[in-house]
């Protein structure tokens, strides 16, 4: 077996020759991981703010499924999300299995529940603060979250990081659904799942570590962009 | 102003949900449910393109485990089937699933293990007494435990040596319950014997020190057939598309595609359609 | 001794305008965590003057601010605005301004906006009613600070404005002096003072005599949840009759413990 040496130089050589197909993968990649994170938070978000911010039966039930939710294996979503969109499933008139649609719904329910109980955390301790004067404004409920959201801006580009980090590492539900089919569903980590699989431990290597390199990327300029911002606006 | 940002992030990105994918151009395309081994080997690499150049049929392929993708094209997600498990493929026509199975092509099965031999058969050619042996004095034995094609190849071996090796399970046999690649990557770790398809073995790039240890039975002979998924069972299925890969994998042309493939001077599929 | 009913009746009856009342609460109580905090409470509040709430700590003040503002809801009796139940209508017709500033995580100008926007109040008027609170709180220069980066004074200056931009009919404030330097103080009761001078009734909890003494004309005195005499604030003053505002006036009473 090679050393983990060989293994690393090979795969710095591979990410340095950059090829077509390998870039084909990553913007697919960060095609769905994305777009499964702009759905996540227009639903988690206005979901997370109103578990924290109202009082009303049934929210300590919610607010343990969705902490539960956030510990949903993979494989278990993907298979949900397979039986659903199969084409003897309630869905499969869709034809959506093995599309990138099939992998942002999966990843969609992945990440969901992450952003709404991490969403409420925020907005529960903000709103422990702004409770009374917005209830001396008189605001509406939706004035209220809309505020909060407004207010806990910041925090809650983290809590989409958080999202986009379980979103992006994610193999075991996007390969039930998308299939890894060359050029259509094979995103970043089903190739590295497939190269290991291959015994080609290098190209998985490289492929593993562009990943980490676009996970420090994207996290980087959130944070950035957090702090310049918190500086300028926010305190 | 950053709530607008937001607005038009959202409206892209669900834009690019409702998008079809960026590389698929052609208008039709089939689901080949097929099995790792022929993907893990580069096959499908080599045909596919001679195949989509001369039908603007594209052709994808989802490989897991023979077992799941027979499963799969039972519930209809798939146009063709084209995985190596005879028995498990009839019953699939059998049972209405399948219109009609055909030979493709073959390879054989290989048994590899490390340099040391712990139970000195290298060099055998016959499985049945490899087997044995190696079941004698317990020397490890990783097993793909996934129901998939080259799994169920095996269990037939270790049914003939009449010996129940799963009872032994979490001893010296080790059930990975994997694709090949993934066993083949555990059982050298484990310095284990594997049975593998001989083609995966050629195209694995994590050899190491591991070598060929018994090849050439007759009973280690690998048979893939392709069925075009029934339509009346399923009417999503694209009947017309699939049948015409099928009847390209068995024309002269795609036989001959399949013979052409090679990895370092080696064939590693022996087509055998018709015959 | 011991307060007595009747003295509360007969302060009620000692009211210094023949008018209705524009907020008054009938045999208030309020209770939490097994504590009765606010004890059969009731009071008028006068329309165009400015009541000072006082009494020693953990008398009620805030909890009594609480409930006429219609932010805790009352375990009996009720809260009447103009003679009505205390409904969100009237709620947007009050405005309050608390001990310590809730300030929105926004600039100056969009608090102030924010507040508005609450009351329907959008677009070019939203726009100039926001520049007229920063003049009227000396804020325009800082006006796209971030407000929780002003210092506490500002902070408060700028809370006061946010209340009295919405044109409240009754400004409440909770001590809203009380971790202020003297100059900032004084800044805060002038506002307070113009916005009275402008027909806005004012009702404010403080602890500091000499402001109550500068800027009162009615006074409730509290002791332990309920009204130990009010009136006058002048007269109350001159001669308190209820012993826990003796003892208070005295330096005597701190905390409602004993008596």
């Amino acid at each position: 077996m090679p050393s983990f040496l060989d293994i690393l130089t090979e795969a710095l050589g591979l990410i340095l020759s950059w090829e077509r197909a390998l870039s084909e993968i990553v913007i697919l990649s960060l095609r769905v991981t994305l777009t499964a994170v702009v759905i996540s938070c227009v639903l988690g978000l206005p979901l997370g703010a109103m578990v924290g911010a109202f009082r009303f039966p049934g929210r300590g039930l919610l607010t343990v499924i969705l902490n539960a939710l956030m510990g949903l294996p993979p494989v278990v979503v993907g298979l949900m999300v397979y039986l659903t969109l199969s084409a003897s499933g309630p869905m499969g008139a869709l034809q959506l299995l093995y599309t990138p649609a099939a992998m942002i719904i999966a990843q969609t329910i992945l990440v969901t529940p992450i952003v709404a109980a991490l969403t409420k955390q925020v907005v529960e301790d903000l709103h422990g603060e702004y409770a009374e004067q917005f209830a001396s404004f008189g605001l509406t409920a939706r004035d209220r979250i809309a505020a909060l959201l407004w207010d806990a801006r910041y925090s809650l580009l983290t809590v989409a990081l958080a999202g986009f980090g379980r979103a992006v590492a994610e193999v075991g539900a996007v390969l039930i659904v998308g299939g890894n089919i060359n050029h259509v569903t094979r995103m970043m980590t089903t190739t590295i799942a497939l190269e290991t699989s291959k015994g080609n431990l290098e190209l998985a290597l490289a492929l593993g570590l562009l990943l980490l390199g676009i996970a420090v990327i994207v996290n980087a300029s959130v944070m950035a962009l957090r702090a310049s911002a918190v500086r300028a606006t926010y305190a | 102003m950053l709530r607008r940002h937001i607005f038009s992030l959202t409206a892209s990105a669900l834009l690019a949900l409702a998008l079809p994918g960026a590389t698929a151009a052609q208008d039709q395309f089939i689901v080949v449910q097929s099995t790792t081994s022929t993907q893990n080997s580069g096959l499908f690499e080599q045909i596919l393109p001679l195949f989509q150049d001369q039908t603007d049929i594209e052709v994808r392929v989802v490989a897991v485990g023979t077992g799941q993708a027979i499963k799969n094209a039972m519930n209809g997600d798939g146009d063709v089937l084209f995985v190596h498990a005879k028995a498990a493929e009839e019953a699939f026509v059998a049972e209405g699933h399948g219109v009609e199975r055909f030979d493709v092509m073959y390879n054989d099965f290989v048994i590899v293990g490390p340099p040391s031999d712990p139970a000195g058969v290298a060099g055998t050619r016959d499985v049945v007494a490899a087997l044995t042996k190696i079941a004698e004095v317990q020397a490890p034995f990783a097993s793909r435990g996934d129901d998939s094609g080259t799994h169920k190849a095996e269990l037939r071996l270790w049914k003939e040596v009449g010996i129940d090796a799963q009872a032994a399970s979490g001893g010296w046999y080790r059930e990975t319950g994997s694709g090949m690649g993934a066993t083949l990557n555990t059982g050298a770790g484990m310095g284990a014997y594997i049975l593998t398809d001989r083609a995966t073995w050629i195209a694995y790039g994590n050899k190491g020190d591991y070598q060929i240890v018994v090849e050439g039975d007759p009973k280690m002979f690998n048979q893939y057939g392709i069925i075009l998924v029934n339509p009346e069972k399923h009417p999503t299925v694209k009947a017309e598309a699939g049948q015409a890969f099928i009847d390209w994998v068995l024309s002269e042309a795609g036989q001959q595609a399949i013979a052409d493939y090679m990895i370092e001077g080696k064939q590693l599929f022996f087509p055998n359609a018709g015959g | 001794m011991r307060d007595m009913a009747p003295d509360t009746s007969l302060a009620m009856a000692e009211a210094p305008s023949a008018t209705p009342p524009i907020l008054a609460t009938r045999a208030l109580c309020y209770e939490a965590g097994g504590k009765r905090r606010i004890d059969t409470v009731t009071l008028s509040i006068h329309a165009r003057r400015r009541t000072m709430i006082m009494g020693a700590n953990g008398a009620g003040k805030s909890v009594l601010l609480r409930l006429m503002h219609g932010l805790l809801k009352p375990t009996q009796g009720a809260v009447l605005w103009h003679g009505q139940s205390q409904s969100a209508v009237a709620r947007g017709a009050q405005a309050m301004v608390f001990q310590r500033p809730i300030m929105l995580r926004r600039s100056a100008r969009a608090n102030l906006k924010f507040a508005l926007g609450a009351r329907g109040i959008r677009g070019a008027a939203c726009a100039e009613q926001a520049e007229q609170g920063l003049a009227m709180a000396n804020l325009s220069d800082i006006a796209h600070s971030p407000a929780r980066l002003l210092s506490s004074g500002e902070q408060q200056r700028l809370a006061v404005a946010r209340a009295l931009i919405c044109k409240p009919e009754l400004l409440f404030l909770d001590e809203p002096t009380s971790s202020l330097d003297p100059a900032s103080t004084q800044m805060i009761e002038d506002l307070v003072n113009a916005a009275h001078a402008q027909g806005v009734t004012i009702v404010m909890v403080t602890h500091d005599l000499g402001q109550a003494r500068r800027m009162g004309d009615d006074v409730i005195f509290l002791h332990a949840g309920q009204v130990a005499e009010s009136g006058r604030l002048s007269d109350v003053l001159s001669q308190p009759r209820a012993p826990s505002t003796r003892a208070w006036l005295q330096g005597r009473l701190y905390t409602d413990a004993t008596l």
